[in-house]
């Protein structure tokens, strides 16, 4: 009986130009950068993946089917560097057979430092979507899957969703299989689909691991695994990084032709069958509740926040960030909340941890920077920029309100 | 092993990396015999390494019973060679030494007293090669398996003393004249080294940097050039600041080091300049002196910045510790550093480091921030940011610290076990 669902996030940051203490300018992201890369990243992985995937669904008749999450940071890159991309979304919207989910609008940690900008962005992000797309989002998922009892609270009193992804940590199944669906303590509304980050894993991370003992993984391979679960579960989700196709494996690696079997070679199966999320929600009951008290993430082996935020320079970057909302939103400027809302964007924090820095690790993936510490740098001399803009804006209202007064003083003499 | 410097009396990092070197050694019970061309006048029981003065033969003699020793001698030769000379030093120095001799003397002690290149060459030369003769007399006496090199002034003495007894010769490249004088070689200089370097049996480089040089400019085949980083001793003692009871209102970046061009000093003082825009309470603090000392102080005020350098000259043990103690940065502008060392000891001593991407040193640290030593516009947005930014500040000096510890002269000298077990091997093969 096992559904596959199969949901992929589609980000790209927008990254910062090297920004000096000296520079006082409000150019604050490397246009070259972001355009090159986001040029590279649509003809190696988005183009050839939406073609493949429209295939697939075409070749199967909407029997295959899959869910989008595409962050608002990148939809605007790819408006200006890669419209093309747009449309072959477009394309698969009208398929019918595509959902798009929910999330921050600039794929930001505002759950943790600012509910009110949280609800902000997902709200800015629905409504993009289902300009773009026709579709209103059904189903949330947070920045990198995070997720806490609170959020569910949130999401459910947002009232417009059904479901939440996150991640299936085993530190929260505590045994129990990731395969069924769940509900929160308190916000029972809601359903919880978390992530099979085994199955997930095999595909996204040791798919071209030529020591993993499974390698090379073959379409048929990986069906038998997914029945396995026949009896045991009602959905196998199967969450990844878009960039899995075409960036993180490289073409080379097999992974396009290893995706344009699978659909088939799951159906082989009379019971098994794909679902996008809403489906998912739509088809099977909750059968338990799952208790995360404090907060859980789709990264590293911890499955926590430790990636951005657990050292004392990227706590200070996003505390100072989250301090000037109020101040920013008051001056009214709509260009220097763009810019400050695009600070927010996980990625920027991420540049800074130093966990793995000594180890030169796989986290360098299109990491603009040398070091955690230049991208803390410049990322507080941008900061500082930031706060100068609204300083001088705010002291401009006043002295307009002084003036004011003095010319109704004026007048009443 | 043949050296030029030893602590407490050094002018660089190759008298404290040859004391750290040879420590490990003799910790691993390798037994070392240190030939040093001057009397240092050290306390010989304190040290590891076997040494003696000639010119103080009997309290040598009770020495050597003392420690066992009988085949170690310590040549003093009234040298003026440096381990960093410059033409224009040693030509300061050199003169300095004709005219005490001639007071001394009432005679010419070098011939020819001229004021060109030519004599100031074949003075050094001759130097260098009295140093050579007294290492053969002394390898006569001795018994040893490798001849091990310390930089350039050595290296004719190495290659004497493994002429006359056939024993593996590894020359170690501290720096090269490339690092020392940039473009402007000293070709008498640079054929030592290069001679050097190919009558080794292996040559140990400091980095990788130091390697490429090595291959790139003396023609020497890769495989026969191995890569062995610097140490850093751990320093127990557990004084600290708080200790000195300096309470300072302004942050306090540092240079140390020589001041010459090789250590880029008129970039640490550009950069202070452009700091000096941005923010005032900041002092820059330069330890050290050398052959552009004037230069710079005068640079500094040419800059308008005068009252915010501060210069205190040389500076030795206790002195060093506590300009760490006060120091927010240390800042290492160096043109070319072969390694390296004192950014180690700064980042043991607590304090976070800035150094150019052109230093041997920065291959193997990751915890420190780095710039291109010309680009004086990142070197003072990075100074800006440490001082202003205090968990930059934190993150660099707890990560540092730890990162530090990994260095260790231990393994520098396991390496150069190896290295030398595998030349032994292979000479037996022979």
């Amino acid at each position: 009986m096992p559904s596959v669902c199969f949901y992929f996030q589609v980000h790209q940051p927008c990254r910062l130009r090297h920004y000096t203490v000296f520079d006082q300018d409000h150019r604050y992201f490397d246009d070259f950068k972001n355009r090159t890369i986001c040029r590279k990243v649509a003809n190696k992985c988005y183009l050839p993946a939406n073609r493949l995937i429209l295939d697939l669904i075409k070749q199967h008749q909407g029997k295959f089917r899959v869910a989008y999450s595409i962050t608002g940071v990148l939809l605007e890159q790819l408006a200006e560097f890669a419209p093309e991309v747009i449309s072959t979304f477009d394309a698969l919207a009208r398929t019918g057979c595509v959902e798009f989910l929910a999330e921050t609008y600039y794929h930001s940690l505002s759950f943790l430092y600012s509910r009110g900008e949280f609800k902000e962005q997902i709200c800015k992000h629905s409504e993009t979507i289902e300009k773009m797309f026709g579709i209103r989002p059904k189903v949330f998922r947070n920045t990198e899957l995070i997720y806490s009892n609170s959020l569910a609270d949130t999401i459910e009193s947002m009232g417009i969703f059904d479901g939440i992804l996150t991640e299936g940590a085993d530190k929260i199944l505590a045994g129990r299989s990731p395969n069924f669906i769940y509900t929160s303590p308190r916000s029972s509304r809601v359903k919880l689909l978390l992530k099979n980050y085994a199955l997930s894993d095999d595909i996204a991370f040791r798919f071209s691991n030529r020591d993993w003992k499974e390698w090379p993984l073959m379409a048929h391979k990986f069906s038998d695994w997914v029945s396995k679960v026949n009896g045991n579960g009602y959905v196998v989700n199967l969450f990844m990084d878009y960039e899995t196709f075409g960036e993180h494996q490289w073409e080379d690696t097999g992974i396009f032709e290893f995706m344009r079997h699978l659909p088939g070679e799951i159906m082989k199966h009379p019971d098994n069958n794909f679902k996008t999320p809403s489906e998912v929600i739509a088809s099977y009951p909750a059968t338990d509740v799952i208790d995360v008290p404090g907060i859980i993430s789709w990264a590293d082996m911890e499955r926590d926040l430790s990636a951005w935020v657990g050292n004392s320079m990227q706590s200070n970057a996003l505390h100072e960030l989250y301090r000037m909302e109020q101040h920013i939103k008051q001056t009214g400027d709509k260009v220097l909340l763009a810019d400050w809302r695009k600070l927010q964007t996980s990625d920027h924090f991420y540049y800074m941890c130093t966990k793995w820095f000594s180890d030169g690790d796989v986290h360098k993936y299109f990491n603009p920077y040398d070091s955690p510490y230049d991208s803390y740098i410049n990322f507080m001399n941008v900061m500082g920029n930031l706060e100068k803009r609204y300083k001088s804006k705010s002291k401009i209202n006043p002295s307009e309100t002084d003036k004011n007064t003095k010319i109704k003083m004026a007048n009443q003499k | 092993m043949l050296g030029w410097e030893f602590p407490p009396f050094i002018s660089g990092g190759l008298g404290t990396a040859c004391y750290g070197l040879t420590r490990s050694m003799s910790k691993l019970g390798l037994e070392v015999t240190f030939v040093l061309p001057r009397d240092v006048g050290m306390d010989m029981r304190t040290t590891h390494v076997k040494m003696r003065t000639p010119e103080d033969i009997s309290e040598i003699e009770r020495q050597q019973l003392e420690l066992g020793l009988e085949n170690v001698k310590f040549r003093t030769i009234e040298s003026p060679l440096r381990p960093y000379a410059s033409a224009e030093s040693y030509k300061r120095e050199v003169e300095d030494l004709i005219c005490a001799k001639q007071r001394r003397c009432g005679s010419v002690g070098i011939e020819s007293v001229g004021d060109d290149s030519h004599h100031y060459c074949g003075d050094m030369y001759t130097e260098v090669h009295k140093y050579a003769a007294a290492a053969v007399k002394l390898a006569m006496q001795e018994d040893f398996d490798i001849i091990h090199a310390h930089d350039w002034m050595t290296y004719p003495a190495g290659m004497a003393v493994a002429a006359v007894t056939g024993k593996p010769l590894v020359v170690h490249v501290h720096s090269t004249e490339f690092d020392r004088s940039g473009e402007h070689v000293n070709q008498m200089i640079y054929d030592i080294e290069r001679a050097g370097m190919h009558a080794a049996d292996k040559v140990i480089a400091v980095s990788f940097l130091t390697r490429n040089i090595i291959v790139g400019r003396y023609g020497i085949s890769g495989d026969k050039v191995e890569v062995v980083y610097n140490g850093v001793e751990r320093n127990g003692n557990g004084v600290n600041l708080g200790a000195t009871g300096i309470k300072k209102d302004e942050k306090i970046v540092l240079f140390l080091g020589r001041i010459t061009m090789q250590k880029g000093p008129e970039y640490f003082l550009g950069a202070a300049k452009k700091v000096l825009e941005v923010m005032d309470n900041v002092r820059f603090v330069m330890v050290g002196s050398g052959d552009m000392m004037r230069r710079t102080i005068e640079l500094a005020a040419e800059l308008g910045i005068g009252n915010k350098v501060l210069f205190t000259g040389f500076l030795r043990g206790e002195d060093v510790q506590k300009v760490y103690e006060m120091a927010d940065l240390y800042v290492m502008p160096s043109v070319s550093e072969p390694f390296g060392i004192a950014p180690l000891e700064a980042l043991n001593n607590d304090v976070p480091v800035l150094i150019s991407k052109q230093s041997g040193v920065s291959e193997v640290l990751t915890h420190v921030l780095k710039a291109d030593f010309w680009d004086v516009n990142e070197i003072a947005n990075k100074i800006v940011a440490v001082l202003k930014y205090s968990p930059l500040q934190m993150t660099l000096r707890e990560h540092g610290n730890f990162e530090v510890r990994k260095l260790k002269w231990e393994d520098a000298a396991a390496k150069c076990l190896q290295i030398y077990n595998q030349l032994l091997s292979s000479a037996v093969c022979v």
